[in-house]
């Protein structure tokens, strides 16, 4: 029998203002092997792990139950403490009372009956826990980079710079993201490209960085501090040792017709192309979709006017085989599309623009080379409006973001502000909900807008943007200060476009077992406490992947997922998780079930003599767990049709008991 | 069949190819009939039977003789050859020990289906076309087999051996014969409903384990409901609904490895159709990951253990089990 000791914690005010916790202890103190029984204002404390310490010893305690917050928050911290006592950590086990019970229920009699079963559950596990060791498992000392923007850009440079070996995997022909399409940057207006490229430079000639670019992670396996990634090299028809990204083939390709990406189809491209002039690297790219010698085998142009041989048009894709101990995910975001906001004509006239689509109208690489100039006639716009919070801060189900998109309120005073300054003819309208302004220098940088220069800032929404006949595009809208309805005559409309995390992150975080929110954002383990670590561990959270950033926070944060990928790569050795899986070989049939189930090929098979009745022997194939490899996610051991295979710690006997002694009311 | 069957029994014994034939056996009926392990051309002439009566799934005993020493030829009926297949997937069955002889298979009928007709006193069976000439003591007796057969035979999913070595007859196809007639209708009824009829149906349930001794996918070493550490086992049910979820229990511990041969329904001597309750199961993992038919072949990859990006996400359970 166990001397089991309860510790009921109230969370401040957090758990007893709706459980009635003294109720709590003293009902848990007669349950059965329980010795001691108490409740303390915060059994995370000093003094509470004091309390704890103290009663483990003075009652001889062998097993220890704590009803707090989630395990997720302090079962380390309990652990911990049990474990300077002597006993065994896995001696503890943790009733989740505020998180399931105190923080969802209103009723305190409903409640407090609540965390008691929640309680006795544990009592009734902690019955069966067996004092366990944890073993140690090696750590790959390189990094994954899987993104490569301003964010996955910064971590992999920092991670560097520490002397670990990275790799970025970027889908896209060069690495540099969104931020090489900006123009200008807030608040201090100093240009996108200048403060970008050189970083671009520095990650390609850094000695410590790998790029992979026009890549895809395809498979990821393993777990912290042993992953292994098949990368994708897509084939870009190019071979990248020879080109020297002088773009003689660029000039030449006859297929001149290709929307170019890069200026978000403003302009063209060819079929093979070189995204902009800083890309990195900087070689050439075949795009199969519209290159005729890949469709068709005729043509051949490039082939024949590259001096240095480096077209290739039989290249493969490339699959790489890399092991990593930590991962980053810097996959970004994209600006939502605007089909479905036909009131503001984004559709009918050219002339609408999404925000992104007006930094390339303004970039000096841009199409029109820095001239504003509308895209339907080529002529000085006059009039601009600019709307805000289109698709973001959304409460209609189906359409738009119930989330503020954050970077919108001050590009958008960015774009008013330099059409003002370069065009002081024009008359420019902005309409907000809110303006966002927060942020060092952030809020004097809008004032300077509607003060110095002379922005129209509107509070209130555009209703309707019809174009007409003559090019003009009629908004309507209505001014909430004023109270009364607007009529504009603009030659342009600017939208500021929700943003979103790029599509290609549901799939990743699935291969990593990364969560994510309902908006497809990944989480972080702790909202305030471990803003840039997944809950997975060894995947990290770099930029907008994790919500809506601009680039200073984007910089902040991808240095701070740079440390935490240091702080893991200088360990020799990661403790592990001694809630592994183990087989019964008694009772094993062999059916490898639980090896085709396990995510980490931790399980394989033997065959093995045993003792059958009669005095006979049989060779049997069974299975058998490697602990060090093992994570313990319990996939193997509902997989087993027979109940061979159990998880320590989490033995189906102990679940069981648990809902068992939830049951027995 | 029987003679040609028998020939070539006795023509692989004599020539040293197999060691023992894995067949069937008269028993006390007629329509007993009774696996049985034959090591010599004696003992076959003098026991080996292939008639309608032949139902037994033959598959699960290789289990057992394919570990022994030597080699078992095995007389495999179409959709024994899926549970086979299943078995080797699983390890359970040594391949090389066991040589494979697909015979061919018109439905097999059994004693209770019979009976359940009014046919009494059963001496012989013989199929003439479509139908079954039955010798009883009250002289023969003609009945179409779309009459006489029982429903796993009627609803058969498939005439083709997906596994053999050499095969006696002709090469058969796979069939829509609409298996999942009756799982509609089970789904079609709401859930009182539903739940009511397999109420009664499992009530009369008297714990015999035939379905799970004779189930090929119920195979473990040791049975859930044998292991004390289970924590289901040697418990007396506390009310009759916990008896049932013996059943239940199965059926999820057989899901995505059933191969749907229906022999539990065949041997329960209360005439509970089991088959059903694992047909459910085959149907969801069909609308949920796309058809799959355990047994099929012996490397794919069973959908319940196999994770795919593009996998359903379906929430199982609903309130009251209601549609959402």
């Amino acid at each position: 029998m166990q001397r089991i000791g309860v510790f009921v914690c109230w969370c401040g005010s957090n758990i007893a203002a709706t459980v009635d916790v003294s109720a709590v202890s003293e009902a848990l103190s007669h349950e059965p092997g329980v010795v001691f029984s108490t409740n303390y204002q915060y059994m995370c404390s000093e003094a509470g792990q004091n309390l704890i310490k103290d009663a483990v010893r003075e009652h001889k305690l062998t097993g220890v139950v704590i009803c707090s917050c989630s395990p997720r928050m302090h079962e380390m911290t309990f652990r911990k403490a049990v474990a300077s006592t002597g006993l065994n950590p896995y001696m503890v086990e943790i009733a989740n009372i505020r998180e399931q019970c105190s923080w969802i229920h209103k009723d305190k009699a409903a409640a407090t009956e609540k965390a008691i079963i929640l309680g006795r559950a544990a009592i009734a596990k902690v019955h069966l826990n067996a004092p366990l060791t944890a073993g140690q498992s090696p750590v790959t000392k390189r990094a994954l980079v899987i993104g490569g923007g301003i964010a996955g850009i910064q971590t992999a440079l920092d991670i560097a710079d520490a002397g670990f070996e990275v790799d970025i995997v970027e889908k896209q022909p060069t690495i540099g993201g969104k931020m090489t399409q900006i123009d200008k940057t807030f608040p201090t207006l100093d240009c996108a490209a200048c403060i970008l490229t050189p970083k671009m430079v520095d990650c390609a000639q850094n000695e410590k960085i790998n790029i992979f670019a026009y890549s895809e992670v395809e498979e990821v396996k393993g777990f912290v501090g042993n992953f292994h990634v098949k990368i994708n090299k897509k084939a870009r028809y190019v071979d990248t040792t020879k080109c020297t990204g002088c773009g003689e083939c660029t000039e030449k390709c006859p297929m001149k017709k290709i929307p170019n990406e890069f200026n978000l189809g403003l302009d063209n491209r060819r079929a093979i192309y070189i995204p902009f002039a800083q890309a990195v690297p900087k070689v050439a790219t075949i795009d199969p979709d519209h290159c005729n010698m890949l469709k068709n085998g005729k043509c051949g142009l490039c082939a024949k006017v590259c001096s240095a041989g480096a077209i290739d048009y039989k290249q493969k894709d490339e699959t790489i085989e890399r092991e990593y101990g930590a991962i980053v995910v810097a996959t970004g975001y994209n600006p939502i599309k605007l089909d479905q906001y036909d009131e503001f004509a984004y559709s009918q006239s050219p002339d609408v623009v999404s925000s992104l689509e007006f930094e390339r109208l303004t970039n000096a690489a841009g199409p029109t080379g820095g001239t504003l100039l509308r895209p339907s006639d080529g002529k000085h716009p006059h009039t601009l409006v600019f709307v805000q919070c289109v698709g973001s801060r959304c409460s209609q189900e189906g359409k738009g973001k119930s989330y503020c998109s954050k970077i919108c309120c001050m590009y958008t005073a960015k774009h008013a502000m330099l059409t003002r300054e370069k065009y002081p003819d024009t008359e420019v309208y902005v309409f907000y909900i809110d303006v966002r302004s927060p942020g060092k220098n952030y809020d004097e940088f809008y004032r300077r807008a509607v003060e110095d220069y002379g922005v129209h800032y509107v509070k209130g929404m555009v209703g309707k943007v019809t174009p007409r006949s003559d090019g003009k595009l009629m908004v309507q809208a209505s001014d909430l200060l004023a109270g009364e309805q607007m009529h504009i005559e603009a030659d342009m409309v600017v939208l500021a476009a929700a943003i979103e995390p790029d599509k290609s992150a549901r799939p990743l975080a699935t291969m990593l077992t990364a969560s994510m929110d309902t908006n497809d954002f990944f989480t972080e383990a702790h909202a305030k406490l471990r803003p840039v670590e997944s809950p997975t561990a060894g995947i990290f959270l770099s930029g907008a992947c994790q919500g809506p950033k601009d680039i200073p926070d984007t910089v902040a944060q991808a240095g701070a997922a740079a440390s935490k990928v240091i702080g893991l790569l200088c360990k020799d050795q990661l403790t592990c998780n001694p809630c592994v899986a183990h087989a019964d070989q008694l009772m094993c049939n062999g059916c490898s079930s639980c090896e085709k189930v396990c995510p980490y090929g931790a399980i394989t098979y033997e065959d093995k003599e045993f003792r059958m009745p009669d005095r006979t022997t049989a060779i049997r194939r069974v299975a058998s767990v490697n602990e060090a490899v093992c994570q313990g996610c319990g996939a193997c051991t509902v997989a087993c049709p027979s109940g061979a295979m159990d998880l320590k710690g989490f033995s189906n006997s102990q679940i069981m008991a648990e809902v068992d002694a939830i049951c027995k009311m | 069949m029987q003679e040609v069957m028998l020939e070539k029994a006795k023509e692989l014994l004599q020539s040293g190819a197999v060691d023992r034939v894995l067949g069937w056996k008269a028993g006390e009926f007629a329509y007993d009939i009774t696996p049985c392990v034959f090591a010599s051309a004696q003992e076959l002439e003098a026991g080996f039977v292939y008639n309608d009566f032949c139902g037994n799934n033959l598959s699960k005993y290789l289990i057992k003789e394919s570990r022994k020493g030597g080699k078992v030829l095995a007389f495999l009926k179409p959709c024994d050859t899926y549970s086979f297949n299943q078995l080797i997937k699983e390890h359970r069955i040594v391949r090389e020990n066991v040589l494979v002889v697909g015979v061919p298979c018109q439905g097999m009928t059994d004693g209770e289906t019979l009976k359940a007709k009014g046919v009494k006193g059963i001496l012989g069976i013989k199929t003439e076309g479509e139908d079954f000439v039955i010798n009883t003591l009250y002289g023969d007796r003609t009945m179409a087999k779309k009459d006489a057969l029982p429903e796993r035979c009627l609803s058969c999913k498939s005439k083709k051996h997906v596994v053999y070595d050499e095969l006696l007859g002709q090469e058969g196809d796979k069939l829509d014969s609409g298996r999942f007639d009756l799982v509609n209708k089970l789904e079609a009824m709401d859930p009182e409903e539903r739940f009511a009829f397999w109420r009664g149906e499992l009530s009369r349930c008297i714990r015999c384990n035939a379905c799970r001794n004779v189930c090929p996918a119920c195979s473990c070493e040791k049975c859930v409901f044998d292991n004390d550490a289970s924590g289901v086992a040697q418990k007396a049910a506390a009310d009759s609904f916990e008896e049932n979820m013996f059943h239940i229990i199965r059926a999820f511990h057989v899901a995505g490895r059933c191969t749907d041969c229906g022999e539990c329904s065949r041997v329960c001597p209360q005439n509970i159709p089991l088959h059903l309750l694992n047909r459910k199961f085959i149907k969801d993992i069909n609308t949920l990951y796309g058809d799959y038919q355990a047994g099929e072949d012996t490397v794919s990859r069973a959908p319940l253990t196999n994770f795919t990006e593009g996998d359903a996400e379906p929430s199982i359970v609903t309130k009251g089990g209601k549609k959402a």
